[in-house]
């Protein structure tokens, strides 16, 4: 009986749903590799899977575990940005552009006008937030839908990026200046945490600040008027406003911090020096898309998602450890976007449990019935 | 000039096809965001068959095999779509966007692994087909005709008689916007939604094949198709979701995207010295503007994007 009231809790079936979606993922990536070349199959998947564990040595192995665990901050946000929309009825596919955005702003900031990292981080939230508030203008005022906006923002701002950051890029490639040669107060601040892990320089105060960001949007979403305000907009618009919220408001509002979730998800990453940006780029950074499938993932629970964005980042990490003499990377990427697929198929795997939770329960209530009856002769 | 309208006509020719395919697909209550996923496997299997076929077929069979590929393979693609949103009433913009990414995903592992096979040594996702582009074309005195564009015209009037024409077409229509009255009159919604759905596959598929000829003769495909679903679907909003409308702003749109492709061919464009960037935003910069002012009043099938739950009649 305990089993069972294990499985009646909605989290519960949220982690069934998610581990099936990973387990099926797998096993077609698996699958995939077997049809490409049947020899390797084996040793690639289970590479994809152990990441940075393909190393033999402890310290190395816990020097790139940090590695993925600092791309991990920014998937995060991403899907942080995804989540808070998407509880307020909003498909906020723009945030690969509002994260395209917030690099922009900080790596132009932290380059070009030489400004301190916590000035880089604010300017990466605005203009993350300022594409957001666009969609959400559009959104409200236009009725225009908001995914066809948010990818045409998208593209958008992939140009615009382009453009501004040619100003500040090396002369002979196409990438951005190395910010430790230009202006190395635009990292983020260590706080010693780096000596954690091995001195890996790419471990920052962002990896404390996402988990606390993570706790503070469950809280809004879950604990404040605000929060409940904003969902009671996405179940019914046309009730929020009889109520008397501003149902307009609301919607910008939600897409402005929605926006400014993905551009400080830029700055986690720019401003720890883990990458920079190559100029000449022609497709929109996989950042945003792959925050959907955190998102989703992470059974649309703020803590989930920490978890979830963890899982994708160290399956796209470990891509790279395929054999490229007969697999190429992106099997990683169709990984992740057979999960986002079969995230799709959640509510009816839901559904299925509690089918089956309702049969079992019918059988014991009969099994109770002929018990309850002789009592009631006595 | 010439060049212009040529590239002007191409572009909005694919924006066509994509952009009927959704309207079809919305009618019968589906919202098709994954056409971009269905545009690069469509691509797919038409350059499969450019690059492998190239010496065994004749040229005029070529051409219909190639579409036909990409018929097929668009078609079986948008079955996923189908069978989440349908039958299993899933999110229709999650699995949409699911779609888009697993496309350019699936396509690019797929050539790939193509490609390393053939040489060990060719990490591309390149397909080229140099040779059987030009099967597509006709030359009139510089202009390059392609077939597509006769093809377009072609679906559009189909598109058009099919809609509103026959007893198909209205069922479909009003199942996407009243799915209970439909049901309740004896028409199956989801055998309708499904033909929707696959139509709109097949027509993005070839829209695929027709976007991948339009400008070059090789293609990588780990780029996808830039975003053109989407603004095939501002078309189709601009459209208002009516198969001849949809036909003239595809040439409004058409337009723009064909000058980022030869706007260094006019002396005042290029005098002008406006980074290439710029022309290449134009599209997606209209199409929002447009939007803003036509989605006030939108005309959608009233009933898309809700999945149809017999039960709840």
């Amino acid at each position: 009986m305990k089993k069972h009231r294990l499985l009646e809790r909605e989290g519960v079936q949220a982690l069934i749903a998610s581990l099936i979606c990973i387990l099926l993922g797998v096993l077609i990536g698996y699958i995939v590799l077997l049809c490409i070349n049947p020899d390797g199959a084996g040793e690639s998947i289970v590479n994809v899977l152990k990441n940075f564990m393909t190393y033999s040595k402890p310290a190395t192995q816990w020097k790139k575990f940090a590695n993925t665990l600092a791309k991990t901050m920014p998937l995060v946000l991403c899907s942080l940005s995804i989540l808070f929309a998407y509880k307020v009825g909003l498909f906020n596919i723009g945030t690969a552009g509002q994260y395209v955005a917030g690099a922009c702003a900080c790596l132009y900031g932290a380059l070009g006008l030489q400004l301190p990292w916590y000035l880089c981080m604010l300017m990466a939230i605005a203009a993350g937030a300022l594409l957001g508030c666009i969609v959400g203008i559009l959104k409200s005022y236009c009725n225009v839908n908001e995914v066809i906006s948010g990818i045409m923002l998208n593209w958008i701002s992939l140009y615009t990026t382009n453009t501004i950051l040619s100003k500040v890029k090396e002369s002979t490639s196409p990438y951005t200046m190395y910010i430790n040669k230009v202006n190395p107060a635009a990292f983020l601040p260590k706080a010693g945490l780096n000596k954690l892990f091995g001195g890996n320089e790419y471990v920052t105060i962002a990896i404390p600040l996402t988990i606390l960001i993570a706790i503070a949007v469950g809280v809004v979403l879950n604990r404040t008027k605000f929060g409940y305000e904003l969902k009671a907009t996405g179940y019914n618009k046309n009730a929020a406003k009889y109520c008397g919220m501003a149902e307009k408001r609301n919607i910008i509002l939600t897409l402005v911090i929605s926006g400014g979730l993905a551009g400080l998800g830029a700055s986690f990453l720019y401003q720890t020096g883990y990458m920079r940006w190559e100029c000449t780029q022609s497709s929109v950074p996989g950042m945003g898309f792959n925050g959907i499938a955190a998102a989703f993932l992470g059974g649309l629970s703020p803590i989930g998602t920490i978890f979830s964005s963890y899982f994708i980042q160290h399956i796209t990490d470990g891509g790279a450890f395929v054999n490229t003499n007969m697999y190429c990377a992106q099997i990683s990427d169709l990984i992740s976007a057979v999960i986002i697929y079969l995230c799709g198929f959640v509510l009816f795997i839901k559904l299925t449990i509690r089918k089956l939770l309702a049969k079992q329960g019918e059988k014991a209530a009969k099994k109770a019935v002929p018990a309850a009856a002789k009592g009631g002769d006595r | 000039m010439l060049l212009l309208i040529q590239y002007t006509l191409i572009f909005s020719s694919v924006l066509t096809l994509v952009a009927l395919g959704g309207c079809i697909s919305e009618h019968s209550g589906v919202i098709n965001l994954g056409l971009e996923g269905i545009m690069v496997i469509g691509a797919l299997g038409g350059a499969l068959v450019m690059s492998n076929l190239i010496t065994t077929l004749s040229p005029a069979l070529l051409v219909i095999v190639a579409i036909l590929a990409a018929i097929v393979f668009g078609m079986l693609y948008s079955c996923l779509l189908g069978v989440a949103c349908i039958n299993f009433k899933a999110d229709q913009t999650l699995v949409g966007t699911a779609m888009n990414l697993l496309g350019t995903a699936g396509a690019t592992v797929f050539v790939k692994a193509m490609n390393t096979a053939a040489n060990p040594d060719n990490h591309s996702s390149e397909i080229s087909y140099v040779a059987a582009r030009e099967r597509f074309m006709v030359n009139i005195g510089g202009f390059e005709f392609n077939w597509f564009m006769l093809l377009v015209v072609i679906a559009v009037i189909v598109v058009f008689i099919l809609l509103y024409k026959t007893k198909f077409g209205l069922r479909l229509m009003a199942c996407g916007e009243h799915p209970q009255a439909a049901d309740s009159v004896g028409i199956n919604v989801y055998k309708m939604r499904w033909s929707g759905v696959l139509l709109s596959g097949m027509l993005g598929g070839v829209g695929g094949l027709c976007y991948i000829l339009a400008g070059v003769s090789l293609w990588k495909f780990e780029n996808g198709v830039a975003g053109f679903g989407f603004l095939a679907l501002a078309v189709m909003i601009f459209g208002q979701w009516k198969p001849l409308r949809i036909a003239v702003s595809a040439l409004l749109f058409g337009l723009f995207r064909a000058l980022s492709n030869v706007y260094g061919g006019f002396d005042f464009l290029a005098a002008l010295n406006i980074p290439g960037n710029v022309y290449n935003m134009l599209p997606y910069i209209i199409s929002l503007v447009v939007l803003a002012f036509t989605s006030k009043k939108s005309r959608a099938p009233k009933a898309e994007g809700i999945p149809y739950d017999k039960g709840q009649r």
